[in-house]
C-alpha cells in the first residue's frame, strides 16, 4: 500500500525531479559541485564579503566583552533590545529545517527530499547564530556556565521555573537533534564522496566523516530505523522550541506579552520565516548552480509558497486576535500597548511587519505568482524583513512601560547594527562552506524517489497492500 | 586503492564519545574542586609588615578582640586598630624589641602601618559584622580560633554556599552575647532550648533572598 499511495506521482503527474536523470546522473550532478576542481569566482567574492562581516562580528563581540553591554542601545525599559530581537529571528528561521526534514518525512511528503539537506543545514547555521545572541546578551560571557546545572561553590542552581532556563534547554536540544538528524542523513553521501575521491586528503576527510559506511544491507536497515526515530524525536521539537521561546515573553508580567496566544503564534511565525529563508537560499542556489534547477524544481518552490501563504495568514490572524483581545479585555493598559504599536512612534515598524507578513504573501493565491522565480525571490526577502520586524515590534515597543517617567526611544548603536549584520555574515559564511564542501542535495534519498526506484509499479496497485 | 581505514577504526567513534563524556566530567570536577574558594582561598596567610601575633596578644596575654577591633559591634567592618592602640602598651613594653621598629616608625611619622588584608569579599557582596554579632554568632564560626594563630589565616571559604549553609540553619552557630569572642566555649546541654528562646526574643531570621547580600 505505502509504496504506491505515498508516491507523489499518484496524485500529481509531475515528477519530483525534472530531466529524468539516472542514478548515476544524480551522483554526478550533486557530487560534481563539491568535487569541482576550481572554486568558482562568485564563491570567492561572496565568501570574502561574508567573511569580512564575520570578522567584524567577532571583533565587535570582543569589544563588547571587554567594555560591557553598554555599547548597545539597550536601556530600561527596553532591556532586551536587538540581541533578543536577533535571537528570536534566527531561532525562528531555524524552524524550517526540522519541519521539512522530520514532519514532512513522517507525513511522507516526498517533495521534501530535494530541499531537506539544504533546509537542515540552514537550520543548524541559523541556530548557531541564534545561540550566540543570548550568550553575548548576558554581557559577562565567562559566567555563561551559570545557565547549566553545574555544581558550584555559590550553591547556585538554575531556576527551572524560569522560562529563560527552558529556553536554554529547548534551543540546545533543538540544535543537538537537528545536527544529529542532518548528520545521519549525510552519512551515505559522505561515503559516496569518499569512494569517488581522487586525492588522499579528500579520501581521508570524507572517510572520517562517513564513519565506516559500507552501503551494506544491515547498515541501511539500521540507518532507516535511526532516521525514522530521529524524525519522531524531532517532530515535537518543531512545536516545542518556539513555544518555549515565546514563553520568555508570555510568562512575564508585561502587557502585550502576557498572552496565551504567543506559543502557537510564534510557531506559525517561525515556520513562515524559515520557509522564507529556505526559499531565498534555494533560489540563490539555483542561480549559481544551474543543474540544481532539476532538483529544486519550480513545483517544489510552489509548494513552499503555499506553506508561506498559509503560515502568513496564521500570523496575520494572530496579529488581529491580539488586537481584538486587547480591545475586548477592556484593560486600558493592554489596549494602550497595541494602540501604541500601531499608531505610536514605532508605527512604521508595525506596518512594515504587517505588510510584509500578512499582505505580501496574499499574492500567492495566484499560481502565476507562485511559479515566478523573481516574484518568489522578492516575496521571500520581504518575509524575512517582515519577521525581523515582528520581533522588533514585540521587543522594542516596550519603550513605553508602566512608568511614564522612564519612557523613551530605543536607539541602536553601531554595535547593534554591526553585530546584527555580522550574524548574517556568519550565517552566509557557513552556508557557502556548506555549498562548496557538502553535498547540498541528499543523493541517496533523491534516488529513492526517482521513478526507477519504484520497481513495484509494474506489478499493479493491489499487490503492495497485500 | 588500498583501504585507508582498518575495521578497528569503527571503534574510534564509540571511544571518542565515551572520551568526550569523561572529559566533560573531568573539567566540571576540576573547576568544582580546584576552582572553589575552599581550595583557592582557605589557608591564605599573607606576610604582614609587622611580626604581630594574635596568639601572643589575644591568646597568651588574653586581650579581648574588641580591645583592638573596637567598632565591630556597631559597624559593618571590623576596624583594624590604629598605631595609637599598640602604643598604649608598646610605649613601655618591648622598647628595645626590633620587631616593633615598624610600629614605632609609624608612630613617629604618623604614617599608618600597611596591614595586608586577609578576608575579602567581592564588592558586590554585602556583609555586616554588627548584625551577626547582635545575632550571637561568635568570631570563631567565621574566622577559626584566632587566639591560636601567630599569623591570621583564612579558615573558611567565605563563598556564597558557605554563607547560605549557616543562614539556612543557624541554630548550632548561635551563642550568648557574652561568649562572642570566647574561643573555648562549647554548647551546654540545654543549647537547643536556649536557641529556640533566643531566636524568638531577638527575632533572628537570616535572609536568603538575593538582595540581602547583593544590594
Ligand atoms: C592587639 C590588638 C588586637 C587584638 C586583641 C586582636 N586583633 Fe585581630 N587584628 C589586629 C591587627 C593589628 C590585625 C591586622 C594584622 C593581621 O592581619 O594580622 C588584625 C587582623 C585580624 C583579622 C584579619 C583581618 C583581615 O585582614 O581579614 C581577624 C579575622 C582578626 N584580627 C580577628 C581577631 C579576633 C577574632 C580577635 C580576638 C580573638 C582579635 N583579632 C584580637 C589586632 C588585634
Ligand atoms: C558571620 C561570619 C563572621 C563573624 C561571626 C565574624 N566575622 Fe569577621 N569577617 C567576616 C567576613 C565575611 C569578613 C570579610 C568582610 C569583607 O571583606 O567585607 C570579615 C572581616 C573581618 C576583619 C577585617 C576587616 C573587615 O571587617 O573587613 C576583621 C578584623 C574581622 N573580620 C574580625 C572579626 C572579629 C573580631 C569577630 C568576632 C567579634 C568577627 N570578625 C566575627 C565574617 C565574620
Ligand atoms: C595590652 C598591651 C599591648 C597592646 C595594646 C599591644 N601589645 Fe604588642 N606586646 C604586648 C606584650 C606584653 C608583648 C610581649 C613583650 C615581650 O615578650 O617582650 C608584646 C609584643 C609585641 C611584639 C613583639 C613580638 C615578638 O615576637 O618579638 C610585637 C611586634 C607587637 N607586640 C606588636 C603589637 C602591635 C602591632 C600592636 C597594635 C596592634 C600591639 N602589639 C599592641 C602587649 C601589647
Ligand atoms: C555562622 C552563621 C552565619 C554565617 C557563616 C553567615 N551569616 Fe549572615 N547572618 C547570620 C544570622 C544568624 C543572621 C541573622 C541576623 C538577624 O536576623 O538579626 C545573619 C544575617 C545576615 C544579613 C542581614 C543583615 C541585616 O542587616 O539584616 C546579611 C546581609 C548577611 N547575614 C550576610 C552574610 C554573608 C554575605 C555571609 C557570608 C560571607 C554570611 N552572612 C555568613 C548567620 C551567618
Ligand atoms: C547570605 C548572603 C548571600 C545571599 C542571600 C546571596 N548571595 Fe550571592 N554571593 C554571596 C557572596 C558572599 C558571594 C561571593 C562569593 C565568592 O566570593 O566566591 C556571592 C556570589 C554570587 C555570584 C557570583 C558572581 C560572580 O561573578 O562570580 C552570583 C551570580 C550570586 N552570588 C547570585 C546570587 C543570587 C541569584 C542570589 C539569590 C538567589 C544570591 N546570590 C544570594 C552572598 C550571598
Amino acid at each position: 500500500m505505502s509504496a504506491t499511495t505515498s508516491n507523489a506521482s499518484v496524485r500529481s503527474t509531475e515528477p519530483l525531479v525534472w530531466g529524468n536523470p539516472s542514478f548515476h546522473d544524480v551522483t554526478q550532478t550533486v557530487s560534481g559541485i563539491v568535487e569541482e576542481r576550481k572554486t568558482p569566482i562568485w564563491w570567492w567574492v561572496a565568501i570574502s564579503i561574508s567573511g569580512a562581516l564575520t570578522l567584524n562580528f567577532f571583533a565587535m563581540m570582543a569589544y563588547l566583552f571587554w567594555t560591557g553591554i553598554g555599547v548597545w542601545g539597550n536601556n530600561v525599559p527596553v532591556g532586551w533590545g536587538w540581541p533578543i530581537v536577533n535571537f528570536v529571528f534566527w531561532v525562528g528561521i531555524g524552524h524550517a529545517g526540522t519541519l521539512i526534514s522530520a514532519v514532512l518525512f513522517l507525513l511522507r511528503q516526498k517533495w521534501r527530499t530535494s530541499i531537506n539537506r539544504f533546509a537542515e543545514a540552514m537550520t543548524i547555521f541559523a541556530v548557531i547564530c541564534a545561540l550566540i545572541f543570548p550568550g553575548i546578551h548576558v554581557g559577562r560571557i565567562w559566567v555563561a556556565y551559570f545557565m547549566f546545572p553545574i555544581p558550584n561553590q555559590m550553591a547556585m542552581w538554575p531556576n527551572f521555573r524560569s522560562a529563560l532556563m527552558w529556553d536554554v534547554f529547548a534551543v540546545g536540544t533543538y540544535f543537538t537533534a537537528s545536527f544529529l538528524f542532518w548528520y545521519t542523513g549525510l552519512v551515505p553521501d559522505w561515503a559516496t564522496l569518499r569512494d569517488r575521491a581522487q586525492t588522499k586528503w579528500r579520501r581521508l576527510i570524507y572517510g572520517v566523516l562517513a564513519m565506516g559506511w559500507r552501503n551494506g544491507n544491515k547498515q541501511w536497515k539500521h540507518y532507516e530505523l535511526a532516521y525514522l526515530l530521529l524524525a519522531g524525536i524531532s517532530t515535537p521539537l518543531v512545536l516545542s522550541v518556539h513555544s518555549v521561546v515565546s514563553t520568555d515573553f508570555a510568562t512575564s508580567m508585561q502587557f502585550g506579552w502576557h498572552t496565551t496566544i504567543f506559543p502557537p503564534y510564534f510557531v506559525a511565525g517561525a515556520i513562515f520565516s524559515g520557509f522564507g529563508m529556505v526559499m531565498t537560499l534555494a533560489i540563490l542556489a539555483r542561480i549559481v548552480y544551474p543543474p540544481v534547477k532539476n532538483y529544486m524544481t519550480v513545483t517544489t518552490l510552489e509548494r513552499m509558497a503555499k506553506v508561506i501563504m498559509l503560515t502568513g495568514m496564521m500570523v496575520g490572524y494572530a496579529y488581529i486576535t491580539e488586537f481584538f483581545m486587547a480591545y475586548y479585555s477592556g484593560n486600558k493598559y493592554e489596549q494602550f500597548v497595541f494602540v501604541n504599536r500601531m499608531f505610536g512612534p514605532y508605527a512604521w515598524a508595525y506596518w512594515i511587519m504587517f505588510s510584509c507578513n500578512v499582505i505580501i504573501p496574499q499574492i500567492f493565491w495566484s499560481k502565476k505568482m507562485r511559479t515566478s522565480i523573481p516574484v518568489l525571490f522578492v516575496a521571500s526577502i520581504f518575509v524575512n524583513i517582515g519577521m525581523w520586524f515582528e520581533r522588533f515590534v514585540i521587543v522594542i515597543t516596550m519603550h513605553r512601560d508602566f512608568l511614564p517617567s522612564s519612557w523613551g526611544m530605543f536607539k541602536p548603536t553601531i554595535y547593534d547594527i554591526g553585530i546584527f549584520a555580522g550574524s548574517f555574515g556568519l550565517f552566509f559564511t557557513l552556508f557557502l562552506l556548506f555549498l562548496r564542501f557538502v553535498p547540498m542535495i541528499a543523493m541517496s534519498e533523491i534516488k529513492g524517489v526517482l521513478p526507477q526506484a519504484q520497481v513495484k509499479h509494474h506489478h499493479g496497485h493491489d499487490e503492495g497492500g497485500a | 586503492m588500498a583501504q585507508i581505514f582498518s575495521p578497528k577504526m569503527n571503534r574510534l567513534l564509540l571511544n571518542s564519545v565515551i572520551g568526550s563524556i569523561l572529559v566533560v566530567v573531568f573539567v566540571v570536577f576540576f573547576f568544582w574542586y580546584y576552582g572553589s574558594p575552599k581550595y583557592t582561598d582557605v589557608g591564605y596567610r599573607p606576610v604582614q609588615p609587622v611580626k604581630f601575633s594574635h596568639k601572643l596578644h589575644a591568646g597568651d596575654i588574653g586581650m579581648d578582640c574588641r580591645y583592638c577591633h573596637s567598632q565591630i559591634e556597631q559597624a559593618e567592618h571590623a576596624n583594624i586598630p590604629p598605631t595609637q592602640t599598640c602604643m598604649n602598651c608598646h610605649k613601655v613594653i618591648g622598647a628595645d624589641n626590633a620587631n616593633l621598629d615598624p610600629v614605632r616608625e609609624s608612630w613617629n611619622t604618623g604614617e599608618p602601618i600597611e596591614w595586608v588584608r586577609v578576608h575579602l569579599l567581592p564588592d558586590y557582596a554585602y556583609f555586616n559584622h554588627a548584625a551577626h554579632l547582635r545575632a550571637g554568632v561568635g568570631c570563631i564560626e567565621c574566622h577559626g580560633n584566632v587566639r591560636q594563630m601567630d599569623k591570621v589565616e583564612q579558615m573558611k571559604p567565605l563563598s556564597m554556599g558557605w554563607c547560605l549553609d549557616c543562614h539556612r540553619s543557624p541554630d548550632q552557630y548561635l551563642r550568648p552575647q557574652a561568649e562572642l569572642t570566647n574561643m573555648e566555649w562549647t554548647p551546654p546541654v540545654d543549647h537547643t532550648e536556649w536557641v529556640a528562646k533566643f531566636k524568638q526574643e531577638k527575632k533572628i531570621n537570616p535572609p536568603e533572598d538575593c538582595s540581602a547580600c547583593h544590594r
